[in-house]
């Protein structure tokens, strides 16, 4: 082959902007399932992407759904900080897509996605390329690694776990944990938002100081956040670390939670277990550094990133890219206004997505989208608070209807209960 | 049908968004779908601690939301959540799930409190909840709900924190803990 398609790709993308209409059809990789109708490819069969494939075949079921997912088995981020203080496995968020697949008449197809062309209409993956008439990409995040100095992206998770995608790096993180003498030092930061959702963090930390409470109650952790305070709930959780952990906001070096915003870390050392701010060194005996975050590689790849490479516009009533024609990003990777990147938005955002396909598809006119979000946040083992609300969209914006939603009015226990009902709910959701 | 100009993020010779350029009202599934993920696909929940709403009565969801909204009902979320609707966007969902068929789950229950929840349930209950719970003129759907879900409904009845209409609330009077969870285990037991 004289030329490589991607580089190709790229060339014309930039000599003519987004525009790539016109440009021949350079066809480099077998088609594995060849498109006899019309059809839908979901990239991501998380949060977002199993909703998609679900509703799009509930919408029309004569519009051909392939959903192409890596792993077989799916490890939900929700609750997953519970893990860590034992009030939960991860076995109870892990999922298979298959009963969904079957129910729906969606096409599973495991494999890794290599790229996406978007003027071929196709999406690589290890085995060929797969064809479709619109690409929904539900991809997730990635991190951007680049900003910390000293972070090698392969090497220093496994001596300092993010633990920021449910599964093996929870696992780590819990037996890093386990391992550390009482009176040891527990260092979090947390990166500046946006980023895959905002109260995990917090709830962490109450995970984490409830664990030492029962477990090292000589230890503490200190957390340096790159925001200027406490991004979600800020007032719940403070009042609930000063309910259970002798939080103190005037002095937090007091309880077993020490809290710092406006402090965002700029170089790791995993050899001396050291973060840097930039002011001060911190040494830590386990170090959960959550990095920056950005849509996942597979957007950018897709041209569906902005320029700034963080995250992929969309149009807000149909999720379709502004940047790349017939290309539809929801979940965290897209900017959907003020919707936060939950899974429960994720979940809302998929249903609009798949509705206004379908409507697009049939040459119908489109629904106005209506979302909710519904996010709980534990603070122990038995209280939870929530955020709740509902949105719509409004000359391009999606909008939170005003005097709705809102925090709950105090940590509550039923809050908790229905945490994990949620949960059932979310969890079925995907899978039948 | 209302309709409005969207999309304007169109870019000057970029990218050709949609065919359509205009979004119709919200449906009654863009709304009601936003729900299901508490209460389950099409209103049936698999949440043990959440009712499942497939097949309420349209009466029923709409004066359970409007009881949210004023706060008249507790709620953790519902509150909040219903003052973000109209009445117009509610009766669009009270009908979409009144026209849902609910699913019955087998629920692991105890026989023995079956049968003396059977008894409770057509001594004091069955006038108002007709057909084992299954349906009724002013309540909701109790046949095939989780225990659990039913479990926290009674305890906010018990606690004081819900209203019960005056029949109810004399009915309910006498019964113990055991007899309530009697109930419970009762209802979580039809199919």
């Amino acid at each position: 082959m004289p030329m490589n398609r991607r580089n190709f790709i790229k060339l014309v993308g930039v000599a003519t902007g987004v525009g790539l209409v016109g440009v021949p059809y350079i066809s480099s990789a077998a088609e594995i399932m060849p498109n006899k109708g019309r059809r839908v490819v979901v990239v991501g069969g998380g949060s977002g992407g199993a909703i998609v494939a679900k509703y799009l075949r509930m919408a029309d079921p004569s519009i051909e759904v392939v959903l192409i997912e890596r792993e077989k088995n799916y490890i939900a981020c929700p609750l997953s900080n519970l893990v860590l203080a034992g009030l939960r496995t991860l076995e109870e968020n892990t999922i298979t897509l298959g009963g969904l697949a079957a129910k729906h008449g969606i096409k599973l197809v495991y494999d890794d996605v290599t790229a996406v062309d978007p003027v071929a209409k196709q999406v690589m993956v290890s085995a060929g390329a797969i064809s479709y008439d619109r690409l929904v990409l539900s991809p997730g995040v990635d991190y951007r690694f680049e900003e910390i100095e000293g972070y090698d992206m392969a090497k220093t998770p496994e001596i300092m776990p993010h633990a920021w995608k449910a599964g093996p790096q929870t696992l780590l993180l819990k037996n890093q944990l386990a391992q550390m003498k009482d009176g040891g030092t527990v260092v979090m930061t947390i990166p500046q938002a946006p980023y895959r959702c905002p109260p995990g963090p917090y709830e962490r930390i109450s995970m984490i100081a409830l664990y030492l409470q029962r477990n090292k109650p000589k230890s503490k952790i200190i957390v340096w956040d790159a925001n200027e305070t406490i991004v979600a709930k800020a007032a719940l959780f403070k009042k609930g670390w000063a309910k259970h952990y002798g939080y103190d906001d005037k002095d937090s070096t007091k309880g077993i939670i020490e809290y710092h915003g406006n402090s965002k870390l700029a170089k790791v050392d995993v050899a001396a277990m050291t973060v840097d701010n930039g002011v001060e060194m911190l040494k830590g005996d386990v170090i959960n550094v959550i990095p920056p975050q950005r849509a996942s590689a597979i957007a950018q790849q897709a041209g569906a990133v902005n320029p700034d490479k963080r995250w992929c516009p969309v149009n807000q009533i149909t999720f379709e890219s502004t940047l790349v024609k017939d290309i539809h990003v929801i979940g965290d990777a897209c900017i959907a206004g003020a919707l936060p990147k939950s899974t429960y938005a994720a979940n809302s955002e998929a249903k609009v997505c798949a509705l206004n396909i379908a409507r697009a598809m049939n040459g119908k006119e489109l629904i106005a989208p209506s979302h909710v979000n519904v996010c709980y946040s534990y603070l122990t083992d038995k209280e939870a608070v929530s955020v709740s609300g509902i949105y719509k969209e409004a000359e391009g914006k999606t909008i939170a209807i005003p005097n709705s939603g809102g925090l709950s009015p105090d940590l509550s226990e039923l809050e908790a209960v229905y945490a994990r009902s949620w949960m059932q709910n979310i969890l079925a959701e995907m899978t039948t | 049908m209302r309709q409005k100009l969207c999309n304007l993020a169109l870019f000057a010779g970029g990218v050709a968004l949609s065919s359509a350029l205009w979004a119709a009202s919200a449906t009654p599934e863009v709304l009601s779908y936003t729900c299901n993920g508490c209460h389950g696909t099409g209103g049936n929940s698999a949440g043990l601690s959440n009712p499942s709403i497939a097949g309420v009565p349209a009466k029923y969801f709409e004066n359970a939301m409007k009881e949210f909204k004023s706060g008249t009902r507790p709620s953790t979320i519902m509150g909040r959540l219903a003052k973000g609707y109209s009445d117009e966007e509610v009766k669009l969902m009270a009908d979409y799930f009144a026209a849902q068929k609910i699913v019955r789950t087998k629920q692991a229950v105890d026989a023995k409190k079956v049968a003396q929840g059977k008894k409770l349930h057509q001594k004091n209950c069955e006038m108002c909840h007709q057909k084992d719970g299954r349906q009724s003129g002013a309540g909701g759907v109790l046949a095939g709900q989780w225990k659990e879900y039913l479990q926290v409904t009674f305890n906010e009845y018990r606690s004081g924190k819900r209203n019960m209409p005056k029949m109810m609330a004399q009915r309910m009077e006498g019964l113990s803990d055991a007899e309530v969870e009697a109930l419970t285990h009762f209802y979580a037991s039809q199919q």
